[in-house]
């Protein structure tokens, strides 16, 4: 065999998890989910090619209600990760010793090792009506009878935007590491203050990070079920449990299936859109970091 | 001190401790108005210490800093009108070079129209007038070095502080990068303060220079007192290059020390420095490469003084370099030193294994105690 066969026989050995990967496990399964929101059902057993599925989402207001909660929702999470995690990306990647980096990086580690299930089964010792702050409040005396604090949007929320920070620091503090020190020196020196050193040296060099963080932290909440049901309740309304209550509950598939590509449509015109306004590109952002 | 608006830049009794390691130690200096003045010390020597602290990143343990007579321990960085080159320029990169520029001036508040105004006058100053709306990226390395002087230059500051800025560069770039040093600050007619560890950016640039070594001044001068007049061993040892000899003094006679070195050679020298050696001191001895004549022994051509240094030797080799160009003489008692020569190419240049007699006089000759 000559060695450019080998070479190329390498290459291909070398690809084929990864094509196998996207083919059988991302492509297939969706062409296979694109053809059955395709379907209509017009009688038990029999099905016609057609967009109902599609126009029953934009004719029943409490479906895309939902799905317009659910973006804002995920939106404001997005929002709040990034306007506490980039304090704490700055701290560990420009402030702190080269030795408690490691600790504190350890640290926004640590909860990722415990399942999303057991985290939020935290929150809700924490939250619920006989849970630790409700009780500790009635016993210092500043609320009489117990109060409920989980089954709100404001649980979902901080549930949220603990699971995801970590995927909005890690981003950040690895462009904010690149970053001389020297810039923000001489941002000072040529006269700025630290709100401008902030706003036009730091925040614009840490944009392909702020912009990746956002676009994995955006599409896991959009795309969470977890702790959305488990800290809102039957109130939470999330659209991913409109799409389960579609192929588990009602064991209508067709209609989940369109949900579904309905909600990743809604993602990638929400993350185009950020692309777009940031003025940057996937390439500078998702790629680099 | 009294506090005096011919200098633009003061500092008395600077100290700065890191831990138990004295950064900078009792440092007291005063640039006049316009000059090109120069730290100058080995790394670690304290000097980028000094420089942050005038520029305001690092607050002195003890002393005082005045700009232009006024104090400014107490004022935050961006309030001082110092500005600062640094050592990796730090242009910011997701500006192109106009914004760069019109940074500080936004900073200040300045009309959109003046930026536009000063922006360019600084750029045409600088002899770069079609570069603003480049990234820096597209910038070759003497570009940015310009540049980052023009950002720092179109703030008007009463003083610039250079932290080795040309260290990125290569060779022939910072050759002629060091003229043109030179010939902006004239152009700007503004006070540069330079640190470096290159003892020629210094020699060749600068008005005055201070010799930092282990957070104090040691000498500070002109480069040619420096060079020719070092009060101390350091100084000698660090500026310019030598012969380098440790001698016992015989005799101290007019002012002519004679000496043996530990090989056994003995050579004649003058006292420098404060310390005047006494008989059976120890003392260094530093000769310069271009005050060694290098004969070659068979030609009587030159009459040599009768007081001055001469050695019979044989040419071990040749360092050419134009007209920079070396030898190297092994003596009889087997060390090697350095001479100036002058290669023109023809019969009469010196070869390896030549018989040469070196001839030097001891007015050249520094001897420092110790």
């Amino acid at each position: 065999m000559r060695a450019t066969d080998i070479k190329r026989l390498s290459l291909y050995l070398l690809f084929a998890p990864f094509a196998l990967w996207i083919l059988l496990l991302i492509l297939l399964p969706h062409a296979g989910m694109m053809y059955i929101s395709l379907r209509e059902k017009v009688a038990p057993r029999v099905y016609e090619f057609g967009f109902e599925n599609y126009i029953n989402f934009f004719n029943e207001p409490i479906y895309w209600n939902t799905l317009i909660r659910t973006g804002s929702m995920s939106l404001l999470v997005t929002f709040l990760a990034l306007l506490l995690g980039f304090p704490i990306a700055y701290y560990i990647a420009k402030i702190a010793g080269n030795r408690s980096r490691g600790a504190l990086f350890l640290m926004c580690l640590i909860p990722l090792w415990v399942s999303d299930l057991i985290r939020a089964f935290g929150w809700i010792l924490l939250l619920r009506e006989t849970g630790v702050i409700s009780s500790s409040l009635q016993w210092v005396g500043l609320i009489g009878t117990p109060i409920e604090f989980l089954y709100n949007d404001a649980a979902v929320i901080m549930g949220l935007v603990y699971t995801v920070i970590l995927f909005m620091i890690v981003p950040l503090v690895s462009t904010l590491d690149g970053m001389d020190k020297s810039l923000i020196e001489a941002g000072y020196n040529l006269g700025g203050n630290g709100p401008t050193v902030l706003r036009r040296i730091i925040i614009p060099y840490a944009m392909p990070g702020i912009v990746a963080g956002c676009i994995v932290v955006f599409m896991l909440t959009a795309g969470s079920y977890l702790t959305p049901i488990l800290l809102g309740g039957k109130n939470s309304s999330w659209f991913t449990e409109q799409i389960y209550d579609q192929f588990i509950t009602r064991y209508n598939w067709e209609s989940g299936a369109a949900f579904g590509f309905l909600l990743l449509a809604f993602t990638s015109i929400a993350v185009w859109l950020g692309l777009k306004l940031s003025g940057q590109t996937l390439n500078s952002t998702v790629a680099d970091t | 001190m009294q506090s005096n608006l011919e200098y633009d830049l003061q500092c008395s009794a600077v100290k700065k401790h890191f831990g138990s390691v004295r950064a900078v130690d009792d440092v007291s200096l005063d640039i006049p108005k316009g000059s090109f003045f120069s730290i100058l010390g080995p790394s670690g020597c304290g000097k980028t210490t000094l420089m942050r602290m005038i520029a305001g990143f690092e607050s002195p343990d003890s002393g005082d800093i005045r700009i232009k007579g006024k104090s400014v321990v107490a004022t935050p960085p961006n309030r001082r009108n110092v500005k600062m080159v640094f050592q990796h320029l730090a242009l910011f990169p997701m500006m192109n070079v106009y914004e760069n520029i019109a940074y500080g001036l936004r900073c200040n508040g300045v009309s959109k129209s003046d930026i536009r105004l000063k922006v360019h006058d600084v750029l045409e100053r600088i002899s770069l007038p079609d570069v603003a709306s480049r990234e820096i990226t597209q910038l070759s390395g003497g570009q940015k070095q310009r540049i980052a002087i023009a950002r720092c230059m179109v703030l008007d500051p009463d003083v610039l502080l250079l932290d080795e800025p040309l260290g990125a560069l290569d060779l022939k770039l910072r050759e002629a990068m060091k003229i043109e040093l030179k010939l902006l600050q004239h152009q700007f007619d503004t006070t540069f303060v330079y640190i470096t560890h290159d003892q020629s950016e210094a020699l060749v640039m600068s008005d005055n220079v201070a010799i930092m070594n282990e957070g104090k001044f040691v000498q500070t001068g002109t480069p040619q007192e420096l060079y020719h007049n070092p009060a101390e061993a350091f100084v000698a040892g660090f500026v310019g290059d030598n012969n380098r000899w440790s001698g016992k003094v015989k005799t101290v006679t007019n002012g002519i020390i004679t000496t043996e070195t530990k090989a056994g050679l003995t050579i004649k020298g003058s006292a420098r420095g404060d310390v005047k050696p006494d008989v059976g001191g120890v003392v260094s001895i530093f000769v310069r490469p271009e005050f060694i004549a290098a004969k070659v022994s068979a030609k009587k051509s030159g009459k040599s003084n009768a007081n001055n240094n001469t050695i019979d030797g044989l040419v071990d080799s040749i360092l050419f370099n134009g007209a920079n160009s070396r030898v190297l003489v092994r003596d009889k008692v087997g060390e090697l030193i350095e001479a100036d020569v002058i290669l023109t190419g023809g019969t009469d240049d010196l070869k390896p294994n030549d018989p040469v007699r070196l001839d030097w006089s001891p007015d050249q000759t520094m001897c420092f105690v110790g």
